[in-house]
This record gives C-alpha cells, structure tokens and sequence, in this order.
C-alpha cells in the first residue's frame, strides 16, 4: 500500500493544479498576515476560506484523480497486490499529497511572520489540523463517489453536489429546523446537527477556540462545556476521525465489490 | 492449471458470460477466438480477478481465486488498451512495476528485442499508439511466470514487432508455460495456436485443437471453420437472430 | 526664669497653632494607631511608620492626617472594618490596610468617610479589604492614586473596592482597582468626575453609575471585568477618550446603558468586547470619534432607543456592527467608517454613494433563535447575508448610513 502511496504521490507531485494549490495558499495567506493586519485576523479569514474551499478542491480533485488513475489502477489490479491496497494507496496519495500543499502553502507564512513566538499558535494549530482533517475527509468522499460511478460526468456532478450539501445546503436545513422549533431547547440539537456535517464540526472547533463562544449565549455555553474540554475537544476531533473512516470503509466495500 | 466451472456474469442487464466450463491443462498456446461482445475480455478479466463472477468458481492450481491475490505472481498480463499514468516515463514505469512486483525481471532482453531504448526517458503520454504496445508487451512479458495472458496483442503492431512477438511467443511455449490470447487476426492463430476456445454469445461453442476444428466443420482454413460455427449458431439462436447478426459481424471482421 | 517661662509660653502658643506630629511605631511609646488618634489633637498628623498594626475599628473622629512611611500595614485579620472617618478634613496616605472580614450583614470596608467633606485619600494599597474605599454622603473629597486588590471570587460575597454613595463633587482618579465586584461604584453621585484610572478583572462592572447625574469619567481604561462600564438610570454623563477592552464573557460588554438621558460618548475604544455597547431604553445619547475594534457586537440596541446619533465612529472587524430590535428607528448612523462596507466611490468625496446597512440578516436570525449562532461564518449564512444586502426583506431599510466613510476616519483628540 505505501508503495502506490509512494507513486500516487509522486505522480501527483508532477501535477501542475497540486502547485497552483499550493501557491494559491502561500500567497493567500502572506497577504492576509502581511496586508490584512495581523495573526488574529489572518487566522479568522483563512477559516473562512480553508471552509470552503479544502472541501470543494479535495472533492474536485479526489474525483479528479481516480478517473485519471484508471488506468493504473487497471495496469496495477493485474498485479499481485490487493485491492485494498491499490485504492487505499492512490486516495492517500491524493490526500496526502493535498494535506501537504494546504501545509506549506499556509504553514510557512506563519513561522515567517513568527507564530511560534506568538499565542495564536494554538487557534493556528487547529485551523491547521482541522484543515488537514478536511482534506482526508472529503477526499475519501470523492474516491468513494467516483469509485461507485464510472460515468465520470456523473460522479463529477454528484461530488459537487455532496461539496455543496455539506458546504451550504445542510446548514440552510438546519437553519431552518432551529427556526421552526425555536420554542423548544435547541441546544442538544445544534450540537449533534454540526456532529454529522465535518465543516460544521470544523468550524466550531475554530470558533470555540477564538473564543467566539462568549458571542453564543447560553447555546455558547453549552457548546463550550461539551466541546470546549479536553475530552470534549478529543470527542470532536474522534468524531472528524470517524468521518475520514467511515467513507474509507465506503471505499474498501465498493473496490470489493467491484469489476474493472 | 486454471479451471472454470460455470462461470456465469452480467453488467446490469445483459448476460456476458452464460456458464462457462473451461480447463487449461496441457502447456502452449490457447486462442481464445470470437466476436466482439462474446465475452472474452470478461472471460479473461476473470481469471485475474478484475470481474467478479456472479456465480461459478475459477481455480487456479486447484486454489479458489476468489479473495486472493498471491496467485496474480504466477501470471503475466497484457491488457487489450495500453493505458498507462501518463505522466510516466517509460523507464519509471517498469521500475514502478518492478517494484511493485518485487523478483528479477528481464526487461533488458525486450527493450533490446523492440528497439524502445530511444523512449526510455519519454513520457508515456506521448508515444505512439504502436510504442505504447511495445512498452505494454515488455511490461508483461518481462516476467517469467508460468502462466501468460495476452488481450489482442498483436494490436498496432508493425510487421517487425510482430515477428518479434512470435519469436518471442514461441520461446516462451518451449518453456513449457500456459499461454491465452485473444486476437482477430485469424493467421496469427492458425500460425501459433495449439488450441481453440470459441466463444458466443457467452458460452463454449468449441474447445479443442486447431486441426479438430478444422475437421469438425469440415474446412480447409481456420476461417471458414469460424463461419461454419457462426452459421450454426445462427441456427440455434434463431428465434432471436443473434446469431445472424454475430456471423455478419464477425465475417466483416474476418 | 522668666526667660524660661517666656519660651515655655512662645512654645506651647506655637504648638497650638501648628499642628503637632504624632509617631506611631511598634517599638514606640506610641505603638497603635488608635491610641495615636486618642492622643493627637485635630489638625495633628500622624506618622505611621514601617510596620505591622494588627487593629481594627479604627475611628478617626477629628481632623487628622494620617501618613505612613515605608508603607505600613494595617491588618484587620478577616474581623474588623478598618478606618471609620467621621470627621471632615481627614487626609489618609501611604497606608498598606489589609483583610477586611467579608460579610453578609454590613458593608465593612478598609477606609469608611460617613457624613464628611475635604476629604484626601492618597497613595495608599488596600488589600483583600471586602470594600475598598467607602463613602457615604460625602462631598468634596479627593480619591487618587490608590491600588486597591480583592480576591472576589462570586458577586454575592464581594465588595465594590471604590464606593460611592450620596456623594458630590468627588474626584476619584489615577487609582487602579481590580478583583472586585465594581471596580468603581457611584449611587446617587453627583457633579463628580472619574479619570486616569485603570479598573480591571472585577467580576461585575469597572465601573457602575446609577441614578448619578452630571459626571463624567476620562482616560480611563476598562480591562476583562464582567462588564466594563454600566450607566444606568442617569442623565448628563460624559464619557470620552475611555479604553474598554477585553470585557468578554457570555453577557459581556464595554459600556451598558440602561435608561439614561443625555450622554456624550466621544473617543472612546471598544476593543474586543462580546458587545462594545448595550444600549437599553436610553434617549439622546451622542456617539462620536468612538474606535470599535473586533468587537462581538459593536453597538447593541434593545427597548425602545430614540435620538441616538451614532456619527463618525470607526467599526473595524467587528463580528456585527449592529443590532437593533426596536421597530421604530429614528437614530441616526451616518458618516462612520465600516469595515464591511464595500461599496464605491464615483465622486472621489471620500463618502461612499450607496449606503451601508450595518444590521444583517443573519443577526435578525440570531436575535430570534440564539442557538443560530452555532452558524456563525459558515458559508450558508454568509450567502444569506449577501442575498438580503442585495434585497433587503426582513433587515430594517431605514437603519442604514448614508454617507459612510471610504476611509478610516482620523479622529484629532480633543483635550
């Protein structure tokens, strides 16, 4: 497996999008320390666009990638390897390899502008690894479409679709269920609503540790205590765990299932 | 070596393989013949465990393949379309699959043998059709396993690589290991077929030696045979006049 | 003789019109300070020296003047009040007073002034004292320069370290108080002024007025306390070149207004506040020069607010500019410079052409279902924003700036 890893990943290196990634990152966020004022700030901005787009561009490109790879997955399936191995290397190889752009392109920026020496490294930390989570997470979504569909018109639409039902649509139904039973005590919901979509889940892990939570009121509050503790923060993130497992499952059933 | 019982498979809703019961025994050169849609590659991709039979069960050395993988060591394949990660070079990709594979393959003999050293630092995406072949023909055939599985290989071939490839072929029947081809090029099997598997519609419709089938239909050449055995089958499907339309094709193959 | 009794005489006369020194100091003959005040006559001083005074329930009924040197202290051992003045013209300074007992009956304190006027306490460090500096019913008195530290730990069983109450005419600057339940607290104070003081870490308000008119604080700065500041029942308060910063926490805010009349709020920073400003029912109020710098909320309104004129502010980052829920509006917002305003400029004037609508949607959701908040910055709502900025249907159309600034504003301190 870590020698598909190893190729995935090295003939993702020579992929020109991987570096443009990168580069959209570094450049993203040396003007957001430099020209925007300040760690705080960046950190906040940088949230709202790792949200949006470490989702959609692991999405595009995790579907991206294995219609291109058909082929050696195909040349590599003839090969004494297994299954398993042959698809859980190649999304590694596409997550990894998209974890480490979204690393150094907003990594080095920060220890540049001296975020070791500073006190937001734990809020950077968790933009960071909340990113990275994303990353895995929403590639494996992507895999696990693309392997189900082999119209690949149709697995690019249906990826979009899921990107857009995390990113967007599922916070309008929420929106809509917290209006529509605001008389009841909600806070129970909200919490285990923003459990079952990871960009949710991610973002609140930011926005607790920028101590927005204090602008919640007593749903805040609530979220503090459940999330904001050691064991909350540990469930939270076992939880994004579970959502970068749960399509690789999803993975490993279909490739099992299978014929090429 | 390899035995099939009742290998039955569908995509959806069509029926490619409708039973077949097929053992490869005796070393040499099988051609595994008929037109397009029969279900060879299905057949074939089978034995490799890329297309999972509905029912049925496929043995390799007496071993059920389903689930296994180690047996995939024992033989070599060349896939119907080259297609490769493009962004490869050609000398990448053999050290990729060398090192995938593990063991000592013999690439230094082939490359010689097809004159692809002038490629080795191209990328793959810009060969030509016939050179991707080649490179597709060295990457299976660089192994020395016991059983060899060649999907059209004489494809996009020029007339220098194809003599190449008997020869080659030829070399590897005296070493006395198991080799299936499918191929339209009906020379090319009467040249250097031992055996004959025809398939239709998704079954057997004959297995034996060259010369049998020739008898059996009661032809001077292999294609005439062919003809014969389309013909019967037309016979035989004729309610629904499949086989009228499979002869018709494979005659305009031939 | 007679030159001796002369002397005598010259001396004792001298005496009476100068005012005499009382030393107290452990080793002294002299080694209370209530027995220095029994012997000393009004207008002595008293020179406390380096040392330890465990007492307590010291009343101080004439006019002295107390004065430490190398900072004495005075230990009340968790059971007493410390100073009682009773007396006006009392100056107490360079005191270290120390552990006032908390209770629950009265409001004991480490330096009382009941009923007096011309009053100076300078200079001097409480410590852990339930209440800090006590006044009740005073006028003219001067409060300055104090550190006053308490270990309030919940709001019923704390003190408020500077107290006002019926007072006139006081001034109470440079003093810095923290960990307490107010750090500053006028009740029925008038014609007074706060200024130069550093209030912080206070569990409930910095600094608190209420039904106190015609006052005003200045060049204060409000750190981390539940609340910076709360004026509340009060008319005529001026509040300018004030810092509230960090004041955050579920019900957090710079500066809360409850019912006043007639305020000035100029130069202000609300810095990093849940709400820099929460303004309950108050009329006429004027906010000018004011920096709102990522504040949760910048300006909160609720409950009827009319003739607020909020002009030439700054509101940079803030999580929400605005919240308003009163229907009828006839504030005024115009001319302030906001940092989500992205509209344009055509006639180069330096004052954007289309207005800017501080109250967003997504804070009217808020407002109705607070569990909403769990959406904050998510990319749904951020498109609602934008749908209802294009066309508004729910957000107030009249809450708007119509001049808004393109630039930050520059604001030249008035001193």
């Amino acid at each position: 497996m870590f020698k598909i890893l190893k190729y995935s990943f090295f003939d993702l290196t020579r992929s020109r999008w991987l570096y443009i990634y990168g580069a959209f990152y570094f450049l993203l966020t040396i003007s957001l320390l430099w020209l925007g004022g300040g760690l705080s700030k960046a950190i906040i901005s940088l949230m709202n666009i790792i949200l949006v787009l470490v989702p959609l561009i692991a999405t595009m490109f995790g579907v991206m990638y294995y219609y291109n790879s058909r082929e050696f997955a195909e040349l590599l399936l003839a090969q004494p390897i297994r299954r398993n191995h042959i698809f859980f290397g190649q999304y590694l190889g596409v997550a990894c390899s998209l974890a480490i752009s979204l690393l150094l392109g907003v990594g080095v920026p920060f220890v540049l502008y001296g975020i070791f020496s500073s006190t937001e490294i734990w809020n950077f930390s968790v933009l960071l690894l909340v990113g990275l989570f994303l990353s895995f997470i929403f590639s494996a979504i992507a895999f696990f479409i693309a392997l189900r569909n082999e119209n690949r018109i149709k697995g690019f639409g249906l990826a979009i679709l899921v990107w857009l039902f995390f990113a967007v649509i599922y916070d309008g139904l929420f929106l809509l269920a917290l209006s529509l039973f605001s008389d009841y005590p909600l806070e129970s919901f909200a919490i285990g609503a923003s459990l079952f979509n990871p960009i949710d889940l991610s973002r609140i892990l930011i926005l607790l540790k920028l101590d927005i939570s204090a602008l919640m009121g007593y749903t805040g509050a609530v979220i503090q205590n459940f999330m904001g503790t050691l064991l909350g923060m540990a469930c939270s993130l076992g939880v994004l765990l579970l959502w970068v497992v749960l399509p690789a499952l999803g993975i490993r059933w279909v490739a099992a299932r299978k014929d090429f | 070596m390899i035995a099939i019982e009742n290998l039955q498979k569908s995509f959806g809703k069509q029926k490619v393989l409708k039973g077949i019961n097929l053992e490869f025994k005796r070393p040499g050169i099988t051609a595994i013949l008929g037109p397009n849609g029969s279900g060879k590659t299905t057949l074939i991709k089978s034995i490799l465990g890329m297309a999972l039979p509905d029912k049925g069960c496929i043995r390799f050395q007496g071993e059920d393949i389903s689930g296994s993988w180690a047996y995939r060591r024992q033989i070599d394949y060349l896939p119907q379309i080259a297609r490769f990660p493009e962004n490869l070079a050609v000398k990448e990709l053999l050290r990729m699959i060398q090192d995938l594979r593990g063991g000592q393959p013999d690439a230094e003999r082939l490359i010689g043998l097809f004159a692809l050293q002038p490629y080795l630092d191209s990328r793959l995406a810009a060969l030509s059709g016939g050179t991707r072949q080649k490179v597709n023909i060295v990457l299976a055939m660089m192994y020395d396993s016991p059983v060899l599985i060649l999907d059209e290989p004489t494809s996009g071939l020029d007339p220098v690589a194809m003599l190449h490839l008997k020869e080659l072929l030829r070399q590897e029947k005296e070493k006395g290991k198991h080799i299936l081809i499918t191929t339209h090029i009906m020379s090319f099997v009467e040249e250097m077929a031992d055996e004959v598997v025809f398939l239709l519609e998704g079954r057997i419709h004959f297995q034996g030696g060259l010369q049998e089938l020739k008898e059996k239909y009661d032809a001077t050449s292999l294609e005439r045979a062919i003809a014969r055995i389309l013909r019967e089958g037309e016979l035989g499907f004729s309610s629904n006049g499949h086989g009228e339309k499979a002869a018709k094709l494979v005659l305009k193959a031939l | 003789m007679r030159k001796t009794i002369i002397l005598s005489a010259l001396l004792l006369a001298t005496l009476a019109i100068r005012a005499a020194t009382v030393t107290v100091c452990p080793g002294c003959e002299c080694n209370t300070i209530g027995q220095a005040i029994t012997t000393a006559n009004a207008g002595d001083e008293i020179l406390i020296k380096s040392g330890l005074y465990q007492e307590g329930n010291i009343l101080i009924d004439k006019a002295l003047r107390l004065k430490g040197e190398g900072w004495p202290v005075i230990d009340g051992e968790n059971e007493t009040e410390i100073f009682t003045v009773i007396a006006s013209g009392v100056a107490i300074e360079g005191l270290v007073v120390r552990n006032v007992g908390t209770s629950y009956l009265e409001d004991r304190a480490g330096i009382r002034m009941r009923r007096v006027k011309d009053f100076t306490i300078r200079n001097n460090r409480l410590e852990n004292t339930f209440f800090g500096i006590y006044l009740e019913h005073c006028t003219d008195g001067l409060v300055t320069d104090n550190i006053i530290e308490g270990e309030a730990v919940h709001e019923m069983s704390s003190g408020n370290a500077i107290h006002l109450w019926y007072c006139k005419r006081m001034l109470v600057e440079n003093n810095q108080v923290r960990g307490h339940r107010d750090g500053i607290y006028f009740e029925f104070v008038d014609d007074s002024r706060v200024r130069y003081n550093i209030s912080e870490d206070n569990l409930r308000y910095g600094l608190h007025f209420m039904f106190s008119n015609d006052d005003d604080y200045f060049q204060n700065a409000f750190r981390r306390n539940g609340a910076g500041v709360a004026v509340m029942f009060s008319r005529n308060i001026d509040m300018w070149e004030n810092h509230f910063e960090f004041n955050w926490g579920r019900a957090s805010y710079g500066l809360l207004l409850k019912e006043i009349y007639d305020a000035e709020i100029r130069n202000n920073v609300f810095l990093e506040n849940t709400i820099g400003i929460y303004v309950e029912g108050s009329t006429r109020i004027r906010y000018q020069y004011n920096e709102f710098n990522h504040n949760g909320w910048a300006i909160k309104m609720s409950g009827g607010c009319l003739d607020n004129e909020v002009n030439a502010n700054n509101f940079l980052h803030n999580t929400f500019d605005l919240s308003l829920n009163s229907a009828p509006n006839n504030n005024s917002f115009d001319g302030n410079y906001w940092t989500d305003y992205n509209g344009y400029d055509l006639g180069r004037d330096g004052i954007g052409d289309v207005p800017y609508h501080p109250v967003k949607l997504f804070n009217y959701i808020v407002n109705r279902t607070p569990e909403a908040m769990v959406l904050l910055r998510s990319l749904f709502v951020d498109l609602l924003n934008f749908s209802e900025k294009v066309s508004p249907v729910l957000t107030p159309a009249n809450v708007a700036d119509n001049a808004p600034s393109m630039q930050k504003l520059n604001f030249q301190k008035i001193n």
